[in-house]
């Protein structure tokens, strides 16, 4: 039997089990992605009608989110109160009402179940009992809540208002990319073999970024030394770094022999995909924020997207992309969020490496559950700063999954 | 009927063989040949059936011109980390049509397997190839890869 306590360094220290045990991962769909937390759902933007519909994720329970004829919002548990069936097949729409297939059980746009075939039975046979009471088992409805065109859920009816969730260290970088009605350029899934707290440590790591990435630091699109910062909240569950557009011309990547600094005949005979307009009107020139438990907003450049980590297994995680411009935006800005999208996903100059570096941890770390991460970057310390030479947030993220974990 | 000489089914030939070089130029690695399969201006963009049908412009992967190609080979060369690995790509269902005297459409249908350097192998895309060629010097002038699934496993790194 594994042994599952903290080591004794605390904070700097993350052991290898928390990445491989069936136990924790059943734990943590309960106690953090069905607990008390908000999850991100989907934009408000892909919900533009009423009686339009959407599917997704809360951890590994399907989830329908609605827009009811009035135009409110909702969201429940994509299973039908009868015998388990999904009650919601495609990926997106727009309904009257959502039936289950299996058995013809009927839900309206809140998941009320408001119908049960034939529940009083043909000519006096047949049917339930007067006393059954089939709502027992419906659907479990979310609390919903947007913040500037991004709909969040949650089954905890104790958490926060999502707004308070996220808390002022953070809310203002959110709002900061969210200035206008958003408009989607379209979505992929990126699958990798890893478990999904190695993406969201890869997410909240300032310190790989540009080692990893030797198209950030090559062309000095984000390097440590660099002007920029990283907030992290005080539960350590949320964080956001910075990148300001200023070029760095310094040459400490080259001095220490870096291979993220690349060999100098290295360059791009066509820049384009980088050329950044300061649509924001503030000098960043990346900004990355994420919100426990799976949740990051980016923008790289002109290229925005929210990224929706849905764990499936210990070593085996879904990223959902979902890229979006400004309702707003003109033929020249989409044209260059559409060549930036070179940067990121999949196939991303910048994103793929962070696919292949977290799923080496996962095989790397097979042979030692025992065994454990150093995180050690700026010290033991948890807190916002203007040095992204720390691993400041990924401490934040073990303190706020210990917290909900009761580990 | 058209005679067996007939110039469509030149052409048909033609195309298949482009199709072929391309695809063997990429399983056999080498990439620095990849670019010169396009135009000068020529435009290559990788996307998701989802997208699309839902009207979405959005790429996975997006050049414009021979520059940008060979950018994409230089970062793969020198930049991006991932690990070996090769691809075999079946092609088949080659539907060819000539749009103009400068230009033929073709269609056609992919397999793209992936094969890591421990010997894993799995079946990483499938989809249509969807180009306008060039007649006179039998180059891209455009290529969409349109894939049949969103998913993408670890990442794509080598183009389809």
């Amino acid at each position: 039997m594994l042994e599952r306590s903290w080591p004794a360094e605390g904070a700097t220290r993350v052991p290898y089990w928390v990445y491989q045990d069936e136990e924790i991962y059943r734990e943590e769909q309960a106690k953090i992605f069905r607990g008390d937390t908000w999850s991100y759902l989907c934009l408000e933007a892909e919900l533009p009608e009423p009686k339009s519909f959407i599917t997704t994720f809360v951890g590994d329970m399907p989830v329908v989110v609605t827009r009811d004829p009035k135009g409110a919002l909702h969201a429940w548990e994509n299973r039908c109160a009868h015998r388990g069936a999904l009650v919601c097949m495609q990926p997106r729409g727009a309904a009257e009402r959502f039936t289950c297939i299996y058995h013809n059980w009927t839900y309206d746009h809140a998941g009320n179940l408001t119908s049960v075939a034939f529940r009083r039975g043909i000519a006096g046979k047949g049917g339930m009992p007067a006393d059954a009471r089939p709502e027992s088992q419906a659907p479990k409805q979310l609390r919903v809540e947007s913040v500037h065109g991004l709909v969040f859920g949650t089954l905890s009816k104790d958490v926060s208002s999502l707004e308070a969730y996220i808390g002022p260290e953070i809310l203002p970088r959110m709002k900061r990319v969210l200035v206008k009605p958003l408009k989607v350029l379209g979505a992929y899934t990126q699958v990798l073999p890893n478990n999904w707290k190695l993406y969201m440590d890869n997410v909240k790591d300032t310190y790989h970024a540009s080692l990893l990435h030797l198209f950030f630091t090559r062309f000095r699109i984000n390097r440590l030394t660099q002007k920029g910062g990283v907030f992290v909240s005080p539960d350590g569950a949320h964080h956001c770094t910075y990148t300001e557009m200023v070029e760095d011309r310094g040459d400490a990547y080259e001095k220490d022999g870096m291979r993220s600094a690349g060999s100098q005949s290295f360059s791009l005979e066509n820049p384009e995909v980088l050329d950044q307009v300061d649509e924001l009107g503030d000098g960043v020139a990346i900004q990355i924020l994420s919100l426990f438990p799976g949740f990051v907003l980016h923008q790289i450049r002109n290229s925005l997207a929210a990224r929706q980590v849905v764990p499936k297994g210990i070593d085996r995680t879904e990223l959902h992309w979902t890229l979006f411009g400004f309702a707003d935006d003109d033929e020249a800005m989409t044209r260059r969020r559409l060549l930036q999208a070179n940067l990121v996903g999949p196939a991303g100059y910048i994103s793929m490496e962070d696919g292949a570096a977290t799923g080496f941890v996962q095989r790397g770390i097979a042979g030692s559950p025992e065994r454990a991460s150093v995180i050690e970057m700026g010290g033991a310390t948890i807190g916002s700063g203007d040095s992204r030479i720390t691993e400041t947030a990924v401490r934040g993220l073990w303190k706020a999954w210990r917290h909900h974990m009761q580990l | 009927m058209k005679s067996g000489t007939s110039p469509d089914f030149e052409l048909q030939l033609a195309v298949e063989q482009l199709h072929a070089r391309y695809a063997h130029a990429l399983d056999a690695g080498r990439l620095e040949e990849w670019p010169e399969f396009f135009t000068e201006e020529g435009r290559y963009r990788i996307a998701t059936a989802e997208n699309e049908e839902r009207g979405l412009p959005l790429p996975v992967l997006y050049a414009e011109g021979r520059a940008m190609l060979r950018d994409r080979v230089a970062s793969l060369r020198h930049a991006n980390i991932y690990e070996p690995q090769r691809y075999r790509h079946l092609a088949s269902s080659f539907l060819v049509q000539r749009v103009d005297d400068r230009v033929v459409s073709s269609t056609s249908s992919f397999v793209v397997i992936r094969v890591m350097q421990d010997g894993a192998t799995m079946v990483f895309a499938s989809g249509r190839y969807l180009d306008r060629i060039v007649v006179a010097d039998m180059k891209y002038e455009e290529r969409v890869v349109v894939c049949d699934s969103r998913r993408f496993d670890t990442l794509l790194a080598i183009p389809l």
